[in-house]
């Protein structure tokens, strides 16, 4: 079964990357773009189990490794 | 005074640590791969710099979960002396060692040159070898240095003294300019509350040896064995520990 896990900064916390791309776009005509935030996209392939299980297991890999709770939030997503 | 020298893989200033603690400070060094289980007979512990599993995921992420790393915890829990230098700074940061984190250079850019940093607290396990308020000159090397907390973190580093290391200019009010990174309040360097692990983006290692022009950084480590033999000497209270 497939599954994703999206990462991103907290609010508040500097994102020097989606600020340069921010203005990028801003400065090339893109004048209605107003925040730019980047984040990760992380996609699991995993054994066939029960989506709660599956929700567990990557709500355990994100907070202890794939997130760092300092400075990022993150997401599961299940189709 | 012994040093254990940690070696992941993509550490890449592990062998200038053994320099400058070995064959310029004349300490016995022993060097430990991050598969192993145990420190050995070690008196502190040096986490060097480098891109330790290619930096992948964030810097210092996997690191934390290798098997060696709760063997520094315990080692720290017990008072031990750890020092994390540039990626070592993250991997204490990650292991939940030290608060805070250490995120993009707000310049993206990756930054190589030296800078100037002021020693804010000259009464640590890591820095009584210096004057307060003494400034010195340090390399730096990262691209992932800009250290973030939240604003009550940093106001406890603050009120407690636990800000070691500040990027500074030449004069006091010179720190905006000083800061290469974007670090909040321009640290470079922090330690716990116990203040036995220090954590710096700056190489001390790197400005040791005669040779390469500067010698700032040998006070670290000279500090460290200061501390060890003041810890040796009166057990407890420890002198150095803030």
């Amino acid at each position: 079964m497939k599954a994703r896990v999206y990462v991103t900064y907290k609010p508040g916390v500097l994102d020097p990357q989606g600020q340069t791309v921010c203005q990028f776009l801003q400065n090339h005509g893109q004048a209605k773009v107003r925040d730019v935030r980047i984040g990760k996209l992380i996609e699991f392939d995993l054994e066939d189990m029960p989506r709660a299980e599956a929700e567990s297991l990557l709500t355990e890999v994100s907070s202890s490794l794939l997130a760092n709770p300092v400075i990022e939030t993150f997401r599961v997503e299940m189709p | 005074m012994t040093f254990a020298v940690i070696t992941f893989p993509g550490s890449n200033c592990d062998r200038d640590c053994h320099h400058a603690l070995g064959a310029v400070l004349g300490y016995p060094v022993r060097a430990v791969f991050h598969k192993e289980h145990a420190l050995g007979a070690c008196d502190a512990v040096v986490i060097p710099g480098g891109f330790s599993y290619g930096d992948y995921l964030r810097a210092g992420a996997l690191a934390k979960l290798s098997p060696i790393m709760p063997e520094v915890r315990r080692f720290a829990e017990a008072g031990g002396l750890v020092i994390g230098i540039c990626n070592g700074f993250q991997i204490l940061c990650e292991a939940g060692l030290l608060p805070g984190a250490l995120i993009r250079n707000r310049s993206l850019r990756f930054v190589s040159r030296e800078v100037m940093l002021r020693v804010e607290n000259a009464h640590t396990a890591f820095t009584s070898q210096y004057e307060p308020a003494q400034v010195i000159t340090v390399p730096i090397a990262h691209g992932e240095g800009c250290y973030v907390a939240d604003d009550r973190t940093i106001e406890e580093l603050e009120a407690e003294e636990r800000v070691v290391f500040r990027y500074a200019g030449p004069r006091r009010e010179d720190v905006p300019d000083g800061n290469p990174n974007g670090s909040r309040h321009a640290i470079a360097g922090i330690i716990n509350a116990r203040g036995n692990v220090l954590g710096l983006m700056p190489h001390p290692e790197r400005v040791c040896d005669p040779l390469v022009g500067r010698t700032d950084g040998a006070s670290v480590f000279r500090s460290m064995a200061a501390a060890v033999a003041g810890l040796r000497r009166a057990d407890p209270p420890a002198v150095f520990v803030v």
